[in-house]
Formats: structure tokens, sequence, C-alpha cells
């Protein structure tokens, strides 16, 4: 037997940095890359007699985050400290949530090759972030910034229902697009925004219990998170398949080696003996204001996708390109409201030519002169063979950056197609001439060089001409000769 | 009378009509305590020069007619885990020997802007654990009417302060006890206001759930003051805090009811202090109180609900002098444990060791439900029942502590029987209520005994009505001579 014949169970602890304005329980600045130990107080820093203050911003967004993942909000909640001893950790405690976490019993639905699937949620919860430690060359020993120490952080729990690493990364996706959507984080996993704790297991196909399960802490990209879990997989289906039993532990994933070591078994499993925060008092939010933030949360990503699915016939890698992101789904959804021109050439120009120059200058559409009115313009003048899909890229870089009309551009630069065939027949007579060899080829049954003779006439009409009409041409001037 | 005899509000009215200067107030505490602390040894460490330095300021002010705080001038002793900024706050503890805070507790900030002069730090049992003072990791205080017994504790130093009159005012704080037991002992008013009633921020942390901040004095009138001062809520740093509305005693106990529950009079209160504080509770009486027999069953399993709870935050909250970032700090050529555990055996003193483990156990997974979780129900049910005895009457009488003080390392060996003198103050912290102890009389052996009032949340405003009616029929407390 193989791994053809094991199932993987998948669960998920995401942690996500809130960008919050400032710290959970202080009025320090909540900012990533400051220099070290430059937004820390005694607050932050666990100094004796200090207290904490919960900052309602981060209830507000855990709601928002809750209301998004489907879940019940606890209006009546409270915090709960959990002990243990690291130098990154200055009170020994961590703020976090027990028995009573914010959200609880939602759901994420996710698209795997174009069927949707529904993984629970099992609970989200607020807790402060630590510091962490820096190992110099210079210095013999370690030092501590504890300038991430109080940044707020909602954990994620999943259900056991992930089946694959596939779908564990378009778990991951679906939770980091809907965390910029609400706009209430940066998301970024390179810069440890968000952190994931992978929970693996696997059975027998048909089995009807789950296998023990292993738990990887430190991964921290997508990428990783899809290398640990077939990692993972595999080495227990090894270890079942050699007769050996899977063993409750805690393993640490070494992405730049491939694989994952035993960090802690289950017999060293730390007992955080949590209890109820003492400095908090138990807090509550109106029904008014739970409904006001279920109110503000737009339409979401996963809902994005299946609508430009059906209603626009994108297929799914093109629509959930689209919909990834905020701006520029909406960006999208405006044009397309507009009702002018073709939904699917909008989605071709947004994830083409205007995804390309937005991510080389690393902007968002609402940085740029574009608007909505322009860019359905120059597609309009696409589809009524005014001008070439190369013209436009021209139209497009200058409308891109200066507010003008697209008809008016390609009449100052002269880029409409010239669809009249006497203008035509001497650059392609010209064309023929200079690529003699090409025409041979052509003739000998290499009929692919036709486009590049195309491509030649494009070339010398400087994009003006239309490249069907050339095309033709090409090809009756090559019969006749 | 000599200056240092002086209550705060006579104090007050000297400076105001400017009979004396804050100077002369400032130099007249600090002579005294020069005298008397070498044998009281109440404090840790003297602001000399910088409340002489203050209180010339003080004095330039009113020359110039500026409005001055209500406080203006007047010393005031700082128990040492209340944060100081600038100035060493080392809760009696090696671990915070040489900690110097870079801010105020809120209290300090508020004696700052009423204009106090804090005379000094002082001493205490290790972070407020004990009831006798003597768990300081630098000396023990005596208790100034027998300098070979002890003042309580744990704000013992405080206590003392006040009742050496080194200082007019102090402040202690209280968990279980430790306003109340050192002030019942010493002979002084001590109040535990209602949990909230004064912001925690800088008051280094014991029990989060149970710690409050409260004012010694010699007079009821000068413990009102002092409350009033710093009380009120501190939403930007304390998120238990909240407004405690307050006017200063009356004068007037006629009609209120007293209620006298039998549990605190039985088993292991001596008969002298069972006597007096019903004594006092006569002329309340006699005042045109009413006075009311009632029960509160569940006082028998206070003190292990408070030693449960009291002693897992502890656990937590004590879990952070780690060698790392300040205080003590062990083997650091090691591992990271080695770090860790010379640290805190180093540091810390038996008790606080003693209590931090008591409380890591009933927090351990296993034990939580059969400890902490029933001792959390108890704390419920005595809440309730304060709750049904406050529809009976308006203020509870009790002893403070069961006997007068005992001598200087007559407990130390047994803690179980030092836990016990906190027998009738435990339930107020437990419930989250105010109580004050005023001075009753004597026992056979001249220490002074303590009556403990109790009222309902933010009650503080009867509670010394009733105090200052008493008082002022005994014709004022007694103050130690010499």
């Amino acid at each position: 037997m193989g791994t053809s014949d094991y199932e993987v169970i998948v669960g998920l602890e995401v942690h996500a940095e809130l960008c919050t304005e400032t710290k959970i329980f202080c009025g320090c600045k909540n900012a990533f890359g400051a220099e070290v130990n430059t937004l820390c107080c005694p607050v932050c820093m666990g100094m004796p007699g200090t207290l904490p203050v919960l900052n309602k911003q981060v209830v507000d967004y855990a709601i928002k985050m809750g209301h998004a993942l489907h879940c019940r909000i606890n209006r009546v909640s409270k915090n709960d400290r959990k002990n243990y001893f690291y130098p990154d950790l200055p009170k020994a405690y961590q703020i976090s949530q027990f028995d009573i976490p914010l959200c609880e019993d939602g759901y994420l639905d996710i698209l795997v090759n174009g069927e949707k699937k529904r993984i629970g949620i099992t609970r989200i919860h607020i807790e402060e972030d630590a510091g962490k430690l820096i190992h110099a060359d210079s210095f013999d020993g370690s030092l501590v910034d504890f300038n991430r120490c109080g940044v707020p952080l909602i954990e994620m729990v999943s259900e056991p229902d992930l089946r694959s690493a596939e779908e564990a990364k378009a778990y991951l996706e679906g939770i980091t697009s809907i965390l910029l959507y609400l706009g209430i984080s940066d998301a970024k996993m390179q810069e440890g925004s968000v952190r994931a704790d992978v929970n693996v297991s696997v059975r027998k196909k048909g089995a009807a219990e789950f296998g023990t399960r292993t738990e990887m802490k430190n991964v921290n990209s997508f990428g990783a998170v899809y290398r640990a879990i077939q990692y993972e997989a595999a080495r227990q289906v090894e270890v079942l398949e050699a007769g050996g039993v899977i063993e409750q532990e805690t393993r640490r994933w070494d992405d730049a080696n491939g694989r994952n070591v035993l960090l802690r078994s289950k017999e060293d499993a730390q007992d955080y003996r949590y209890f109820p925060e003492p400095d908090l008092l138990t807090f509550e939010v109106s029904e008014a204001h739970v409904q006001e933030l279920k109110d503000s949360i737009p339409e979401l990503p996963v809902d994005k996708t299946i609508r430009y699915m059906s209603d626009f016939g994108l297929n799914q890698d093109d629509a959930s390109l689209l919909a990834s992101s905020k701006p520029r789904s909406e960006f999208f959804d405006a044009c397309v409201a507009m009702k002018k021109c073709d939904a699917k050439l909008v989605s071709n120009w947004m994830i083409g030519d205007i995804a390309r120059i937005l991510n080389e200058r690393r902007i968002e559409v609402a940085d740029t002169a574009l608007t909505k009115e322009h860019l359905t313009d120059m597609i309009c003048l696409i589809e009524k063979g005014v001008i070439s899909n190369t013209a436009a890229k021209t139209v497009l870089e200058t409308i891109i950056d200066e507010d003008v009309d697209p008809a008016k551009v390609v009449e100052e630069k002269g880029l409409a197609q010239v669809n009249d065939t006497d203008a035509l027949k001497k650059i392609v007579a010209d064309v023929l001439a200079a690529n003699g060899k090409a025409v041979a080829d052509y003739k000998n049954g290499k009929t692919n060089v036709a486009g590049f003779l195309v491509g030649q006439c494009m070339k010398a009409t400087k994009g003006k001409g239309n490249p069907g009409v050339l095309r033709e041409m090409v090809l009756a001037a090559i019969e006749a000769m | 009378m000599e200056l240092y005899r002086r209550s705060a509000v006579e104090f007050a009215a000297l400076l105001e009509k400017k009979e004396v200067s804050a100077l002369e107030v400032a130099d007249a505490a600090l002579a005294r305590i020069e005298a008397v602390d070498g044998s009281v040894e109440a404090f840790l460490s003297v602001n000399g020069d910088a409340i002489r330095a203050r209180a010339r300021e003080i004095d330039e002010r009113r020359v110039r007619g500026e409005a001055l705080g209500r406080l203006a001038g007047i010393p005031v002793a700082v128990k040492d885990n209340i944060c100081t900024k600038g100035i060493a706050t080392t809760c009696a503890s090696k671990m915070l020997e040489n900690f110097v805070p870079p801010y105020n507790a809120t209290v300090v900030d508020k004696l700052n802007a009423a204009d106090a002069l804090i005379a000094g730090k002082v001493n205490m049992d290790e972070f407020a654990m004990g009831g006798s003072c003597e768990n300081s990791a630098f000396k023990a205080t005596k208790n100034p009417w027998d300098l070979t017994r002890v003042p309580g504790g744990s704000s013992g130093g405080s206590a003392a302060a006040v009742a050496a009159c080194e200082v007019p005012l102090s402040l202690g704080s209280d968990t279980g006890g430790s306003i109340r037991c050192p002030a019942g002992l010493c002979g002084i008013v001590g109040l535990k206001p209602t949990y909230g009633a004064v912001s925690r921020f800088g008051l280094v942390a014991f029990a989060s759930s149970l710690d409050q901040i409260g004012p010694f004095a010699r007079t009821v009138d000068d413990a009102a003051l002092l409350f009033d001062v710093i009380r009120g809520r501190d939403a930007a740093h304390d998120a238990t805090s909240k407004e405690c509305p307050f006017t200063m005693p009356g004068a007037e106990v006629k009609g209120l009811r007293i209620g006298v529950p039998k549990e605190y009079f039985g088993e292991g209160v001596t008969e002298e202090v069972r006597a007096a504080v019903l004594r006092a509770v006569d002329e309340l009486k006699a005042l045109g109180a009413e006075i009311v027999e009632i029960s509160l069953p569940s006082t028998g399993y206070a003190l292990s609900a408070y030693y449960i709870i009291s002693s897992a935050e502890a656990s937590s909250n004590l879990a952070r002098y780690d060698g790392v970032k300040y205080g003590y700090s062990g083997r650091r050529d090691g591992t990271l444990s080695d770090l860790y555990l010379t640290t805190r055996s180093e540091g810390f003193g038996r008790e606080v060791k003693r209590r931090i483990m008591l409380g890591t156990y009933v927090l351990s997974s296993g034990y939580y439900d059969a400890y902490y979780k029933r001792a959390k129900m108890l704390q419920k049910r005595i809440s309730a029942e304060f709750a049904a005895a406050f529809e009976q009457c308006d203020v509870i009488a009790t002893p403070t502590t069961p006997s007068t003080a005992f001598r200087l390392g007559e407990k130390l060996s047994d803690p179980l029987a030092m836990y016990a003198s906190d027998i009738c103050t435990v339930t107020a912290n437990i419930a989250g209520l105010p109580g004050v102890s005023v001075p009753c009389g004597f026992g056979a052996d001249g220490l002074p005994i303590g009556m403990q009032l109790l009222g309902p949340h933010f009650s503080e405003s009867r509670l010394l009505t009733v105090a200052k009616c008493y008082e002022t029929a005994r014709g004022g407390f007694a103050v130690k001579e010499g």
C-alpha cells in the first residue's frame, strides 16, 4: 500500500496580526518594521504594577472576521491568561481567550477544481502577540525586541475538514484575502503578520476514525504550508506502513531543508494553567453594534469569484485572481456596471496589462489616472474595430497616467486601425520582399511563420493595421506568388 | 503639642493660616523619623531632600497666593509596592531591590497633584504576602506600642509610621486584610476601599482581583481626606476602576442598622477582643444605631477560598520576575532554565515561594476544578450572603483581628497560624466590599484592639460616618505617647 491508499486530514490554526492604530492593551503605536524597542511602554513590557486596558478596535475587527466567516458572535466574552515562561513574553503570561472566544461555529467556503467546499471554523479569539528574540553574531546571547509585544492577534481555528495540501492552501488564501478585504490585517505571511500552525493526520481511505495528529509550528508561507503538509502526510504514511504508530507531538517545520523535526512530545506538553484575566472585566458588545459590524461586511472574495464565473463566464483562475484584490475587483465591478462592453474583455485587461503595470509600480488603480469611463471607452474602441489590441496597449499607457479621453489619444497618436487595403498592399509587398526565407518556409509547409509575417506588417503599420485584414492579405499574396 | 503629632486636617489648617510653613512640617516629620525609625523601622527609604525642596516650592506658591492642593505640604508615606517614578520600589523583596520604576502609580500622581509631600517608602511583607511585616527581605518593622511585637501586615510599615507619628498619613494595600489588620494592631484608622474605587495602576500586583490601595491615619477625617484624594475611575489605566461617590463623614448614626454576625465572634477570637468590639457596638447603640444580629454562614470557608484565589493569581502575577528584564537576575552563563531557576530561587523569600507553589498547583490541569473553580463558587456564595445581610443592616461590625499584636517571630514558623490572623478580613476582599478598622480599646497587654466595619459596595461615606461618630463619642482615639 502507498500514499494513495490514505487520506490526509488537515486542520489549521491561523494567527493574524490586526492592523489597529494602537496595540491591544496599551497606547503604543501598532506598526511593523520600527527600530527595535521603540514601540513599547511599561504596559506592553509587563513592568510591575502596570495593567492592560482592552482596545475596542480589536474587538470590532475580530467580530468583523467572525461575521465574514459566518460565526456566532459571543456578545459577552472575557479574557484569560495563558501562563508560560519565555523571554519574549514579558509578563510570563499571554492574555488570550480560553473558554468563551469572541466568535464560534462558522465556516469558510473554498473553491477546489471549480467545486465549492465548506470548511468549518471552530472559533476565533483575540490575544496579544509576544516579542521577538534576536540572535546577533556580535553578541554572545539572545536579545529581545519588545516592539511586537501587545500587537493584537486573532487566532482562527478550523475544523479538521481539509483533505489535501491544495485545500489547505486554498483555505489559507481565502482567509488572507478576507483579512485584506476587511482591511483588518496586512496579511503578509512573509512579514509574519499571518502565521499558521498545521495539524495533520492520515487514515486509510474509508476509515471512520481520525488518526493521531501532529502539530507543526513555524509554517510561514502559503508554499510552506503546502510543502509541510505533503511532507508530514508522507512521513506518517511511511511510519504506519512500517508498522509504527503516530505519536501526538509538536514538530517544527524547517522549510529551508524541506523537513520537520520533533519539538516536543505529548508528555512534554505544557500546562498553560489558563484562568480568567482578573485585570480585565468581562466585556459585552451590544446587539446593535454587532449588527452594525455585520452590515459593514462587503461582498467577500469567494462569493465574488462564484458570481464572476456564473454571471460573466470567467474561468475559476481568472475569477479568483480578480476577486482576490478588493480594490481591483471593485474597479472591475464599476466598469461592468456601466454595461458598455464585454465583462470578459474588462477582466482580461484587469488581470493582464493593468495588473502588470500596478504590480510593477506597487500601486492600486486609485493611485493612477485610470477611470472606469476611460477603460470601458477604450475597450469599446477595440470592440468596434477602431483600434487593435496592440494599439490599445499604447492607449492604456497614456490613460493610466493622464486624465484623457481614449478616442483623443487614438486621434492624437494616429493609432486608428488602417482597414484600407490599398494602403496596406504596399506594406505587405515590402514585408514579403524583405523576408524571402520566411515566405519560402511557408511554402514548404511551415505555415506558422504566417504569424511572424503578420507581426512584421503590424510593426510596419506601427500597430495601426487590422491584424485580421493583414493576415488575409499576407496569405493571399503568398498564394499569388 | 509637638508639631509631628498633628493630624493632616490640623496641618492643613495651620498651613492655610500660615502659622507653620510646609518646610517646618517636612522638617518636623524628618526629625521624627530620624528620632524613632531606628527602633520602629517603618521606612525603607526616606525622601528627605526631595520633600524639603517640594515644601519650599509649596511655601513660595502659598506666598504668591496660588491655589494649592488639599494635601499641600502634608507628609505621606507610601507602601513600597506602589510605584514611584525615580524612587526605588522594592516590594520589600530582594527580587526588586534595585527596581526604580520609570512611572508613577495613579495614586502617586494624585498625591503629587494634591501637593502632598511623599516622605518615603515604607516596609511591608515581601510582595504583600504576610500578616506581620516579618517577611520583608530587608527588616522587620516593630509595633510602636511595644517594640517586641509585630505591627501586623502586610502594610506594617504604613501602619507603624502613622502610629509612631512619623507621618500623619500613609498609603497601604489590602488583599486580604493588609490595611485593616495592621491598622487594628497599631491602634489607628485603616480603610480598605471598595474593589475598583481606587486605581490599581502602579500597585505591584499580588492578587489582581482582590488588591486595593487605601489610606492609614490617626483620625477618621484624615483617612477620609486621603481617600477622597486618591479615589476615582482611571479609565485609561485600570479597566477595573470605577467612580466612587463620596462625601466627607457626617455626624449622625441615628437609625442606622449595625449588623453583628455571630460567625466573626466565635472560635479563635480572644475574649478581650470580643468584649471590646461588643462594647464598641453598644456605644454605637447608645448613639442611636439599631443593633441587628445577622448570620454569614459561609464565613468558615472564606479563608480557604481566599488562599486559593490569591495564590493562584499571585503565581501568575509574579511569573514576570524571571531575571530577564529588571530586578534580581540569577545565573546568566547557563541555560534559560538555569537563569529562571536561580533568579526565582534566590530572589524570592520563603513565603512568596510557598504561595507561588500553592497557586501553581491549584491552577494545574486536573486540579483546577477541585480548587480554583470551587473557590470561585464560594466567592459567589459569600458575596450573595453579604448582599442578603445588607438587606437587614446598613453596616456590619466585627473584630479586625482575632487577637492583639503577637510577638516578633511567634508565628513565623507556623504559616497556617499566620494565615488565620486574616480570618475576619478576607471576606471583604472576596466580596469586593469596603472595610475600615478603627481602634476600640486595649487588651490586657496594653496593645490596641481594632473593630472592623464593613458596608456594601461604595458605602465608604457611610462607613466613615459610623467610624467618626464612634471616634467623637470616645473623645478621639488614643495616640501612642513618646
